[in-house]
């Protein structure tokens, strides 16, 4: 490899099969596709009209999360509570995996749960490859030095009969992230706050690389919720250069390289790094010393305030009125007086064992504000009985909140689970778009620790004095 | 895919910025397993009230719109989810092209691959299209050029390839599996296997 190549380049250009030229576009190999049942259907049945077969399932990862039920129901096989559609496109999904010959997680499944949770948690997710889905989200797997990025129907297709994707190549963008994140401020609301920064277009045509101690200092979950949320800057990707603590996490892990194959693994993850001299297309530099818990206020998660600073008035903006009329927010004053009737703690954001964890401190010993309807919604089957080890369910229900099975669930209200018209909603997932978690829904995105402090106050809330 | 060139339009103008897929289509409508009349979910909460009523003031939902099939937004259009569901739509409800200042990446790769031309405009052409709706335009794929009703063109940016399968109406996974000999040599001497 020369130098002066960045950590992307590097996996860029390990995976081109064909280089790009003025005229055409890339052929980029795929290491793994994973797949759900929402993104795939059409896709199946442009295969089939086309008669081509899946090339290569054993870079296929299947599972189902956003149309399926979390309520503990008795058999998995009763699907009566999503709703017809959603229970068709939970049976289609079993039917195609079956046909084209791809291992589906499915309800029998131990390991069932959101698609960019198990990827990483089964050891699939792996530094240096290239990974896509029919999900905006999949920049979550950047977290371990992988190219991962969302795809539309028609790319999950090409991937599915080709292994390949025809890609231009994206530009580059650096955020150096120095200092510590300070007690009771998290991953969560350092992206926020980048979010806050560059914007929700900040990133367009880019892939971001998240650096600096600040970054080094995430443990591998923490990290994930960073580059989880890149897309929301705009961006292609977020990729975090592979240290000792992304080889920790995958050691052992169900998919991850055994033996001889771990060992040059692990010595080819190792050079996974940009170059000291390597040069992106912009940077950006923020001091996560200077952070404390973010929230949004309006209806991008690019409109962030801090969780005791004053909404901002741009009401010169007629999209930034429209945004706070829908919010039925005022500006001038902190967001934390506001009353609160949800709180959802989940998503491929926030619903990892440690957001989970973070979500329990806060709770433990405490009851949540009268009126207040809490769910907890693990991000996987394996993180449910983590947790549940733990006894983090007990003190979920002793609080008053909700526990549940793994799934997207009210993040993206498909199988169901939504905040009522006009409900205002603290939630740890990644989108506070008009609409997102039910009609008429008001969404405050924060992290695990403002979640709980604010479903005990009733009131958005800042957790630092819940903190023990 | 049916080959496109050339078409004249009038627009209909959504000068929000940031309108995000799931604006385009709420996910509710997601749980089907086909592409087709997808567009009768476009832009449903905003075209209907919670009680099903119709928003009689919402741009699409008034006489000008009838017939439009050039959409004039504001920037970061197509912002958030990957569903191609949201292209699908608004092809399916009648329109051909978009246009704003900016369009987010993954929008814009699936509106291509379904013949919904993404069109991206200086400050100054897109200003003036905000404050004229319904002037017809005269879209040019070849060419890469938008005809102005006073007969000024607009050059936009578009891939080179995506262009060439869209005029030739070409599929562009035909085009990627012509690529089979390579594929199959890049899986035998790689480096390393997934």
């Amino acid at each position: 490899m020369p130098s002066g190549t960045t950590l992307f380049e590097k996996v860029w250009s390990d995976h081109v099969v064909v280089p790009e030229t003025a005229e055409t576009p890339a052929v980029l190999y795929i290491d793994l596709h994973l797949i759900h049942e929402v993104t795939t259907p059409q896709a199946f049945n442009l295969l089939r009209a086309q008669g081509l077969k899946a090339r290569r399932p054993d870079l296929t990862l299947a599972t189902m999360d956003h149309s399926t039920p979390t309520t503990p129901v008795s058999s998995f096989r009763d699907l009566a509570v999503v709703g017809a559609g959603a229970a068709d496109q939970i049976r289609r999904m079993e039917e195609n995996c079956k046909e084209f010959g791809i291992d589906l997680l499915g309800f029998d499944s131990e390991f069932r749960g959101i698609v960019h949770v198990i990827g990483p948690e089964l050891g699939a997710t792996q530094p240096g490859k290239t990974i896509v889905c029919g999900d905006s989200h999949t920049s979550t797997h950047g977290a371990f030095g992988a190219l991962a990025f969302g795809i539309g129907t028609t790319e999950v297709g090409h991937v599915l009969a080709t292994q390949c994707l025809l890609q231009r190549k994206p530009k580059t963008l650096a955020i150096d992230v120095s200092g510590n994140l300070p007690p009771g401020v998290v991953s969560k609301d350092l992206i926020l706050a980048i979010i806050g920064e560059i914007g929700v277009d900040g990133g367009t045509g880019h892939v971001i690389e998240y650096r600096g101690s600040g970054i080094a200092a995430l443990d591998m979950e923490a990290r994930m919720t960073v580059c989880n949320m890149s897309i929301e800057a705009g961006a292609r990707a977020g990729m975090i250069a592979p240290d000792d603590k992304t080889i920790a996490y995958l050691d052992g892990r169900p998919r991850s390289p055994k033996g001889a194959d771990w060992d040059a693994a692990v010595s080819r993850w190792q050079h996974l790094k940009s170059d000291p001299e390597a040069q992106f297309d912009r940077t950006m530099a923020i001091d996560a010393d200077e952070l404390q818990p973010m929230i949004t206020f309006g209806t991008n998660p690019g409109m962030v305030v801090g969780i005791n600073d004053p909404v901002p008035d741009n009401s010169a903006d007629p999209s930034f009125r429209k945004a706070l009329d829908y919010m039925q927010i005022s500006t001038g004053k902190p967001l934390t007086d506001t009353k609160v009737d949800i709180v959802f703690v989940g998503s491929c954001t926030n619903s990892r064992l440690s957001d989970l964890q973070q979500a329990a401190d806060v709770l433990r010993g405490r009851k949540i504000a009268n009126g207040v309807r809490m769910l907890v919604v693990p991000g996987s089957q394996q993180i449910k009985k983590d947790a549940e080890k733990l006894g983090l369910d007990r003190i979920f229900a002793a609080a008053g909140a909700e526990w549940r099975e793994s799934g997207c669930s009210m993040c993206l209200g498909m199988n169901g689970d939504t905040v009522g018209n006009g409900q205002l909603s603290v939630s740890t997932s990644n989108r506070n778009f008009e609409g997102r978690q039910g009609i008429g829904a008001r969404t405050v995105l924060a992290s695990p620790m403002t979640a709980a402090a604010s479903a005990l106050s009733g009131r958005v809330a800042d957790p630092r004095p819940y903190l023990r | 895919m049916q080959p496109i060139t050339h078409f004249q339009s009038r627009t209909v103008v959504l000068p929000t910025k940031d309108i995000d897929t799931d604006q385009i289509i709420p996910a509710r409508f997601l749980t089907t397993t086909t592409r087709e009349g997808l567009g009768q979910a476009l832009f449903h909460d905003l075209r209907f009230a919670a009680d099903g009523s119709m928003i009689d003031d919402f741009v699409l939902n008034t006489p000008e719109a009838d017939g439009c099939e050039i959409l004039v937004a504001g920037k970061n259009l197509g912002c958030g989810s990957s569903r191609e569901h949201a292209p699908w739509a608004l092809l399916d409800y009648g329109f051909r092209a978009v246009i704003s200042t900016e369009i987010a990446d993954i929008f814009r790769n699936n509106s291509l691959k379904n013949g919904l031309i993404p069109i991206v405009v200086d400050a100054a052409t897109h200003e003036f299209l905000l404050r004229n709706p319904g002037i017809k335009l005269d879209i040019d794929v070849r060419t890469a050029t938008l005809t102005l009703p006073d007969g000024g063109i607009v050059q936009f940016p578009i891939d080179g390839f995506a262009r060439y399968c869209l005029v030739e109406g070409i599929d562009q996974l035909g085009y990627l599996r012509q690529q089979m000999d390579e594929i199959l040599k890049f899986e035998e001497t790689r480096s390393w296997t997934p």
